[in-house]
């Protein structure tokens, strides 16, 4: 929420409101602005290297893989969900892109690598909208399902694709920019229109916030959900696809842990595990300074063992800080 | 005089974020009163209140108890030097049962056995004057039932300072006399009671001291005796201010029929209800509590699944199945419980009011935040929400502005039949007044409205016709003429003055 800085009368009566804010209440909205633009600077002081555009767009790139997942998974969180299936549909989308180039040519496998994707998500949403079944408990099942599927058609193998414009999409660039970099913020903007701009958003953060509301207020509360689940879906598919062209493989055991980073990203941009409240923004944020901590562990030459504990700590003090400005309000 | 007040508070103030909710605030409770708090909506009374049990920390000044300083940092802390809250907005634990609820963080009663549990629970209820079943589920209960829970909870933690925020609100005048005997009894036995209400007259019936609160200042505290419902509104609003209801517009002889019931049955035990709305028309629905009423409404609305029966929206059938449909076919549902059932407490003002009908402000899926702010703007102004902008929070919101902004929001669609639940629950004298006038324009511009009230003074202040239901049945039909206060009680009370009416099926 944005803070007013001007009052707006809205009835003679209105209160005033001065000029200085609570600041426990800006570490929780804004900490997340902090914590990113702390660790910029830090960088930017400490490596010569790391303001180059080279290693920014690099960092970008990395982090396109969870960034797309996390984007879409911040719609199932805001709508009150949880998709723990996306490291598996993440794999079957780059297999099943993998296997069908020979049948169907580069555009169509990639695009069956997302549908396929998009199918899962719909079975997620439904399972968990019509089979009225916890959303945790659901995608903890569907991943093992979907993750089986992956083993059967690959046989366990590494499927490997000979055709070289199947790594446009991973390895091609325009401008130095890389397109799996324009995929993903493309998707991030797009997905940032949908929750900020439409209806659709709204109902989101309705059904998420308060689903009883949300439905005498008229709204498809189930409709909803599965829609984000299917979106869900469909981004696991794509971030599978970008990356099974970048390496030219498909392979049915990649992907393991790519959830909880999802969800570690969506956390530290402030998105609340609650539903209801959160926004895009904040989880590019989150994915971004994630990836910008294993970049500064590189640069530094810090010992990259360290790195995991290091951004424990920080999802840590990102839920902590959320935790302790909400006691600190009252 | 000589012994130090219960509890005093010394240059208090709060702020929030930017508002400054309580400023300044000195006041003494003394030891077996009962203390009034009035004040319009977001004067500040729960705020004091809440800073008196541990709830919020004050920022200024400081709280003395029996003339001892004391820092409360939690409700645990106040609820160890005796002191608790009865909150506005009701704190159960849903998914336990009431008993529970009851001895939850009791002190020394959490320790009973389950036996002395039962025992001490049967006399909280003679205490209290009520009766709520002891193994249900605080989430089967009505609003109204929750809120005696909250009750008996208070007493059985035994404190000696109980702050009470609208405990009146959601309860019918035969329940809240029966509080009122209750709270006089604590009294009488030395426990001191902070009283938070929108009732002048109930006020002034039941306490010994009255503070008025306005824009979280101090403006007066004096006995009771002294003031009248016109001082205190006076004092409130800080002018004089007519409190009476809006003059009914007679219904035109050929107002259509905006909406028709026939042959309702649903949650199992309403049955056969049949009437008509018609353009303009403001038809109160009065009942005990348990009565249908909710039921009858939520029915129409396609909240709860109708058990049998038709539903005519100007002069067509239509099929309701779901909220959606009612939406739809121009229904509009007010629900009793604003916070579990109507707004979304984390969203912002705006978000709240579009939200049944978003369309209306948006094109190909895609909300106009122009359209939305200009429509909003409108209906913020008209009926009179205070808060710092349209983008606010509603949980930041005070509890009357709250109910207004459920009010905008179901207003915003134009309905062609309005039904509200407890329309003015928790909502100041301006602003009732304010809503009664709205519910009165509405009507003049072809709404056809349905009113349901736990209050009898504002079913029959309001309505042109009362229908009263008991158990589930239509029992009885007012119009204009007949329409008492008196007449209309019988009705509602009928089966339990034993009368061996027969009701044929
Ligand atoms: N948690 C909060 N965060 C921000 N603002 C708050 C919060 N609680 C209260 N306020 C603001 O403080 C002011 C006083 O609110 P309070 O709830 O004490 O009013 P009230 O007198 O109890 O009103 P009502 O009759 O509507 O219950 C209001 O302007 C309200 O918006
Ligand atoms: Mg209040």
């Amino acid at each position: 929420m944005t803070v007013p800085e001007v009052e707006t009368p809205l009835t003679p009566g209105a209160r005033r409101l001065s000029s200085s804010w609570l600041r426990v209440e800006a570490v929780r909205d804004y900490g997340i602005v902090f914590a990113f633009l702390a660790m910029f600077i830090t960088l930017s002081l400490s490596s010569p290297v790391f303001l180059t555009s080279a290693n920014l767009l690099n960092v970008l790139n990395q982090s396109s893989e969870v960034g797309i997942i996390a984007v879409a998974g911040t719609l199932v969180v805001i709508a009150g969900g949880f998709d723990l299936s996306v490291g598996a549909i993440y794999a079957v989308g780059g297999v099943v892109a993998a296997q069908t180039v020979p049948d169907i040519g580069v555009p169509g496998a990639l695009l069956a690598g997302v549908l396929v994707g998009l199918g899962f998500g719909i079975c997620n949403g439904a399972i968990v909208t019509v089979g009225r079944i916890n959303p945790f408990v659901a995608t903890l099942a569907s991943q093992i399902i979907v993750r089986g599927i992956a083993l059967v058609l690959t046989g366990g193998t590494l499927i490997t694709v000979t055709d070289p414009s199947f790594a446009t999409l991973g390895q091609g660039s325009v401008f130095t920019i890389r397109y799996a970099v324009l995929v993903w913020l493309g998707f991030a903007v797009i997905v940032a229109l949908l929750l900020g701009r439409t209806t659709f958003g709204r109902y989101v953060y309705a059904v998420g916030g308060n689903a009883e509301a949300a439905r005498l207020s008229g709204i498809r509360v189930g409709l909803v959900r599965g829609v984000t689940f299917a979106l869900s879906g469909l981004a696991a598919g794509l971030a599978g696809v970008v990356v099974a062209s970048r390496v030219s493989t498909g392979q049915a055991d990649t992907g393991a842990g790519l959830e909880l980073a999802a969800i570690a990203a969506i956390v530290i941009g402030g998105t609340s595990i609650l539903g209801g409240e959160g926004a895009i923004w904040r989880t590019v944020l989150g994915v971004v300074l994630i990836t910008l901590i294993g970049n500064g562990f590189n640069l530094l030459n810090v010992d990259p063992t360290y790195q995991q504990i290091f951004q424990g700590v920080i999802i840590l003090l990102a839920v902590g800080i959320d935790a302790w400005a909400r006691r600190s309000r009252r | 005089m000589a012994t130090a007040p219960h509890m005093e508070l010394r240059n208090v103030g709060k702020r929030f974020g930017g508002v400054q909710a309580v400023a300044d605030l000195s006041l003494s409770i003394d030891r077996g009163t009962i203390h009034a708090l009035v004040g319009e909506n977001g004067a500040g009374k729960s705020t004091v209140g809440k800073m008196i049990a541990g709830v919020h920390r004050p920022d200024a000044g400081e709280l003395l108890l029996d003339g001892r300083v004391v820092r409360y940092h939690a409700p645990r802390d106040a609820l160890a030097d005796g002191v608790t809250i009865i909150a506005q907005e009701l704190a159960l634990v849903p998914q336990r049962s009431v008993l529970e609820n009851v001895f939850l963080r009791s002190g020394r009663a959490s320790h009973l056995t389950a036996r002395d549990k039962r025992q001490r629970y049967a006399e909280l209820q003679e205490e209290a004057g009520f009766e709520v079943p002891a193994d249900v589920r605080v989430a089967s209960l009505r609003v109204a039932d929750q809120q005696k829970v909250e009750i008996l909870k208070a007493l059985a933690r035994d404190a000696q300072l109980i702050v009470m925020d609208e405990p009146t609100a959601v309860l019918n005048s035969a329940e809240t006399e029966r509080l009122f005997h209750a709270v006089r009894a604590l009294r009488d036995r030395g426990t001191s009671i902070v009283f938070v209400s929108h009732f002048l007259e109930d006020v002034l019936s039941l306490v010994d001291t009255v503070t008025i609160l306005r824009d979280g200042k101090h403006i007066r505290t004096g006995p009771a005796a002294q003031e009248s419902p016109e001082t205190l509104v006076t004092g409130m609003l800080g002018r004089t201010f007519d409190t009476s209801f809006p003059e009914k517009v007679p219904v035109a002889q050929d107002a259509p029929v905006v909406a028709a019931v026939r042959g309702l049955c649903a949650a199992g035990f309403v049955k056969d209800i049949s009437f008509d709305v018609r353009a303009g028309e403001i038809v109160g629905l009065a009942g005990l509590v348990g009565s249908g009423r909710s039921e009858v409404a939520r029915a129409i609305f396609g909240a709860d699944k109708r058990d049998a029966g038709d539903v005519e929206v100007a002069g067509e059938a239509v099929d309701i199945a779901s909220p959606r449909d009612g939406v739809r076919a121009g229904i509009a549902l007010l629900p009793e419980d604003r916070k579990g059932q109507g707004l979304l407490m984390q969203r912002s003002i705006l978000d709240n009011i579009t939200l049944p009908h978003l369309d209306r402000v948006s094109a190909g899926g895609v909300v106009s935040p122009v359209r939305e702010q200009k429509a909003v703007d409108d209906l913020i102004s008209r009926i009179g929400i205070r808060a710092s902008s349209p983008a606010a929070k509603v949980n930041t919101l005070s509890g009357g502005n709250q109910q207004k902004v459920l009010f905008a929001k179901w207003l915003f669609g134009r309905p062609s039949l309005l039904i509200t639940d407890e329309p003015t629950r928790g909502v100041d004298v301006g602003a009732k007044r304010a809503i009664y006038e709205l519910i009165h324009s509405l009507a003049a511009e072809g709404v056809g409205v349905l009113v349901i009230s736990s209050e009898l003074e504002e079913v029959l202040g309001l309505a042109h016709r009362v229908l009263v239901l008991r158990e589930g049945r239509l029992v009885a039909e007012f119009d204009q003429s007949q329409m008492s206060e008196e007449s209309v009680m019988r009705a509602i009370f009928a089966a339990d003055a034993g009368d061996g009416e027969g009701l044929a099926s």
